[in-house]
């Protein structure tokens, strides 16, 4: 545990260096959980940092290979792969073709491959559609829908960095479309403030259905993880009871949704009516420079970072922990508050039991995926934007089932989280030693250039 | 059902340190949280059962016996026997309380006072089933004003306790739930259509029971990871696989034996996973089973829409595993139907149950295993290897939930399909906060979480003043509460969710 960046002897240093896999996770965790006191952070610290303390030597190249950029690269990859062997086990086309693979071996990798074609052919450009509104209407899609994703995911990852799992993004999201729809189709405004006061709606019924659970973290100490489980199923019961009440039922409708919003309260659609895009994109976009703005360059941010890093020592250094907590659970909710109005204001435009879809849940992959920094959630959103929206004409064209896209988002965030178990599988260990692989040679070609890149050190 | 309502209440009172009677601690703490809620809570009691009851009466049917003769015989030799043993227990609390006082030193042991109201009860329906009662029929109203006034009375003796800093009594709690829950029952059928709307009381608690079995085998599942220090929020994940490989083995073997050892075996499958990432890797606990559900999730609703919908007849037509009756047993009124009248997933249930709590809190295992959760360097210092028992205890409890998994595909529905643990894994997590990471309290909570569910359903039928939704919504809230301390106090294994490193 003495390891640090202070320069020594290399020798000595080679001594102290982990020998083996585990030692290398056991470094890592020492650091993150101050020694066994706390549960590991969400994000293992080591990695937020985007460098691994007792990596600082070798090679570039090694640094490149073995950092965390790269195991984000290959845990998508890895997923990926994962995917298209369960789709090809599945398929039963593939199984037909693989009886004269050797005869016809293209049939058959068509065949493999069709899935994920029609995925990005969904969800980036469509070279089969006739005109360009149709070839560029894929990435209009993803843009759209990722915008959910994205500003719930910030939402997430925010209380990840103080520290707090928030699991109940859905429950805010369902709070801020509550509070956002019905300012939106009961209030009757002119175009630009019906649209504020609707997004200001959303981001205090985020807020309070978060602070609640930052106020119970604070007061009583009650676990945030159970009290945001528990209140989504609230969320969702009350919102559910609320549909069948005449303040929110559509007049002369028999089913749980609320009448439309206004066509001031909704987002401007930015490219057209014939695309889905409307301006709570540039909302989503906004936001993200806002939450880096907040952790990076603001004192309200340092102390959120700070509860997240070390409650004792922030408490120590004199950072009122209790009011950070809430403070944090209501700016989350809120950012979750706000992915709520993104769906009542821009694509469903009107109230309904489905409004939260699964983009609560969705968000914390997110979140997870962009190792809970802002730009990161960002384009994990996009990311998980784009697997959403391909993964509707991935179904549509080839008939395998979207639930494929949730297989291949938990299997990416669990390789993200466990960096060693990817660098194991790929043996990209940075320590592995001569003794771990055998002799020179006998490893893969990665693991031996890493070896020639230590013996440089 | 009023020994649940005991167990779930009996922390009400501020303080659960063990004070003697009479002492009075000026430096002891005394909170108001207790006097408060109570207070409340009779507040709003009194609105709902007395000021907004109406002039109908509430029906309770109590249902008749298949076989009257044998019904009989058994509801007299249990009635003799609850008799017997209540009589017994009541003496030795008495007998154990005053020596208690005389020396002080020595208190009722724990389990005597549940006992003893557990044996009141079952003497009570016994009684009932001696004298062939079929229904009892209470007027809402009168009912309704006699428990605000106890619910009351008790609130303000609660209240009067802390003024005068003194810990309130535990039955206090107790009582306050049960009278509460007479009052809701009878104000809730009361307020249903007709002129006298009634519900089948036994149907009611049988139907809850069903209605838990996963849940407790999730919370079950949630007790031995906790108590070793692993938090395991993917119950979900693994009842899920474990209704899915239940109902695929089953079809294929076309023996449904087979599909309980299945979901056994998938429910530690994923387990497997749990342990291996967050124990080898050190992953943090709750971000595993968050990504484990999902996953799960995805892949079963994957390969339902691939392979199980293309053949239904090879893949997915598992049968089912028939309700079996104990002999005599099942012929008791009332109790029979409601607790021997099970499939062979409900009677592994009370195995399940009673061989965890014995584990933990009777055996050196089990003691191994709380050291583990608690304070792992001490384990590890008296040579308890902290690690290995953690991943063990985690494919325990990851079989177990498989086996209340297969619930859903062998017992409820003879056939799986997408998402049909519908988020009980959530509600057995809760039922395990509930109930304190104690296997017992766990199992009461399930039985109260399967009431409330099965409550909705049935008033939702004969119509009620509650949306429905908000009965659904009642095991969340009571977690919500029970967490923030409001209900109780709570307190998880200390050293739950966070990795052992050796160093």
């Amino acid at each position: 545990m003495s390891e640090s960046n202070t320069p020594r002897q290399a020798n000595e240093v080679e001594s102290e260096r982990p020998e083996t896999l585990d030692d290398e996770v056991v470094l890592d965790v020492a650091l993150d959980t101050a020694d066994g006191a706390m549960a590991p952070s969400v994000i293992p610290a080591t990695s937020q940092g985007g460098q691994i303390p007792h990596a600082a030597s070798g090679s570039v190249f090694r640094q490149i290979v073995t950092g965390n950029a790269m195991v984000s690269v290959l845990s998508v990859l890895l997923a990926i792969v994962l995917g298209g062997i369960l789709m090809a086990v599945t398929n039963p086309k593939v199984a037909e073709t693989a009886g004269y693979f050797f005869a016809q071996p293209g049939d058959m990798l068509t065949e493999v491959f069709r899935p994920y074609v029609a995925l990005v052919q969904g969800s980036i450009f469509n070279w089969a559609a006739a005109d360009t509104a149709g070839q560029l209407y894929p990435i209009t899609e993803t843009l759209t829908v990722s915008t959910p994703l994205i500003l719930a995911g910030l939402g997430v990852a925010l209380a990840f960095r103080a520290g707090l799992f928030n699991i109940g993004a859905q429950g805010q999201i369902i709070f801020g479309a509550l509070f956002g729809a019905y300012v939106g189709f009961t209030w009757h405004l002119p175009f630009l403030v019906h649209l504020l006061v609707v997004v200001i709606a959303g981001l205090v019924g985020g807020a309070v259905w978060g602070g609640v659970v930052g106020l119970l973290k604070a007061r009583t100490g009650a676990h945030e993880v159970i009290v945001t489980i528990m209140l989504n199923y609230i969320a969702n019961f009350l919102l559910l009871f609320l549909l069948t009440t005449p303040a929110f039922q559509r007049k002369g409708s028999t089913n749980p949704i609320s009448p439309f919003l206004d066509q001031s309260a909704l987002f401007p659609e930015l490219l057209g009516p014939q695309f889905r895009l409307h301006a709570g994109f540039l909302l989503a976009v906004l936001a993200t420079v806002l939450v880096w703005w907040l952790l990076k360059r603001s004192t309200l941010g340092f102390e959120f970072r700070a509860v997240g890093a070390n409650q004792s020592a922030a408490r120590t250094a004199g950072i009122n922990v209790p009011r950070a907590v809430i403070l944090v659970m209501a700016i989350a909710g809120a950012l979750a508050g706000l992915a709520g109005i993104a769906q009542v204001s821009g694509t469903e435009k009107y109230l309904s039991g489905g409004v939260a879809a699964s983009i609560g849940f969705d968000a914390i992959t997110v979140a997870l995926l962009g190792r809970s920094t802002p730009w990161g959630t960002f384009f994990a959103g996009l990311l998980f934007g784009a697997f959403r929206a391909g993964g509707v004409a991935m179904q549509a064209q080839t008939q395998t089932p979207i639930d494929i896209v949730l297989v291949i988002q938990s299997l990416i965030v669990l390789f993200i989280a466990a960096p060693p178990l990817v660098r194991a599988i790929f043996g990209l260990n940075p320590r592995k030693k001569t003794k771990a692989t055998g002799g020179p040679g006998s490893g893969t070609m990665p693991s031996g250039k890493i070896e020639s890149g230590a013996a440089t050190a | 059902m009023s020994t649940t309502t005991t167990q779930s209440g009996s922390g009400t009172p501020a303080g659960n340190a063990p004070s003697r009677p009479g002492k009075t601690g000026a430096t002891e703490l005394v909170s108001w949280k207790a006097g408060i809620g109570l207070s409340l809570l009779a507040i709003l009691g009194t609105v709902l059962f007395g000021f907004m009851s109406n002039s109908k009466s509430a029906g309770f049917g109590i249902a008749e016996a298949a076989n009257e003769a044998a019904s009989s015989v058994a509801a007299l030799v249990t009635f003799v026997l609850a008799l017997l043993l209540s009589v017994w227990f009541v003496y030795l609390w008495f007998t154990r309380r005053r020596s208690g006082l005389a020396s002080g030193s020595g208190t009722v042991p724990g389990w005597l006072p549940a006992s003893t109201v557990a044996a009141v009860v079952v003497l009570g329906l016994a009684a009932l089933g001696v004298a062939k009662v079929s229904k009892i029929t209470l007027p809402s109203a009168a009912v309704g004003w006699i428990a605000s006034v106890i619910l009351l009375g008790l609130a303000g003796y609660t209240v009067y306790r802390t003024q005068a800093k003194k810990t309130t009594p535990r039955w206090v709690g107790g009582t306050f739930a049960a009278v509460f829950l007479i009052g809701f029952m009878v104000w809730i059928v009361a307020g249903g259509n007709g002129d006298e709307p009634s519900i089948s009381l036994a149907g009611l608690i049988a139907g809850s029971v069903t209605l838990a079995v996963p849940l407790v085998f999730g919370s079950l599942s949630g007790v031995l990871c906790e108590r070793v220090g692993v938090v395991n929020i993917a119950i979900e994940g693994q009842l899920l696989l474990g209704a899915f490989s239940a109902a695929v083995v089953a079809t294929v073997t076309h023996n449904v034996y087979a599909g309980l050892v299945a979901a056994a075996v998938a429910g530690a499958l994923v387990s497997l996973v749990l342990a291996v990432v967050s124990i080898k890797y050190l992953v943090n606990q709750i971000i595993v089973g968050v990504v484990l559900n999902v996953l799960i999730s995805g892949l079963t609703s994957f390969l339902f829409s691939t392979l199980l919908t293309a053949d239904p007849d090879g893949l997915n037509k598992p049968g089912r595993l028939p309700p079996v009756d104990i002999p005599f047993l099942s012929d008791i009124p009332i109790i029979g139907p409601i607790l021997f009248h099970q499939s062979l997933v409900g009677y592994l249930m009370y195995i399940a149950v009673i061989v965890v709590y014995l584990g933990l809190f009777h055996t050196k295992w089990g003691l191994r295993v709380r050291a583990v959760g608690e304070h792992p360097q001490a384990a590890d210092t008296v040579g308890i290897n902290v690690n290995r028992t953690r991943f063990w205890n985690v494919l325990m409890g990851g079989a177990i939930a498989g086996i209340g998994g297969s619930f859903f595909t062998l017992v409820s529905v003879d056939a799986f399909s997408k998402d049909m643990s519908g988020g009980r894994g959530y509600i057995a997590l809760a039922a395990l906060i509930f109930g304190r990471w104690n296997p017992i309290g766990a199992f009461l909570a399930a039985l109260l979480f399967g009431f409330a569910d099965n409550l909705q359903s049935v008033i939702t039928i004969i119509g009620s003043p509650v949306p429905s939704q908000f009965m659904a919504m009642l095991p969340y809230a009571l977690t919500v509460f029970a967490v923030a301390g409001l209900v109780g106090r709570s307190r998880p294994p200390a050293a739950s969710g966070i990795p052992y490193v050796k160093g």
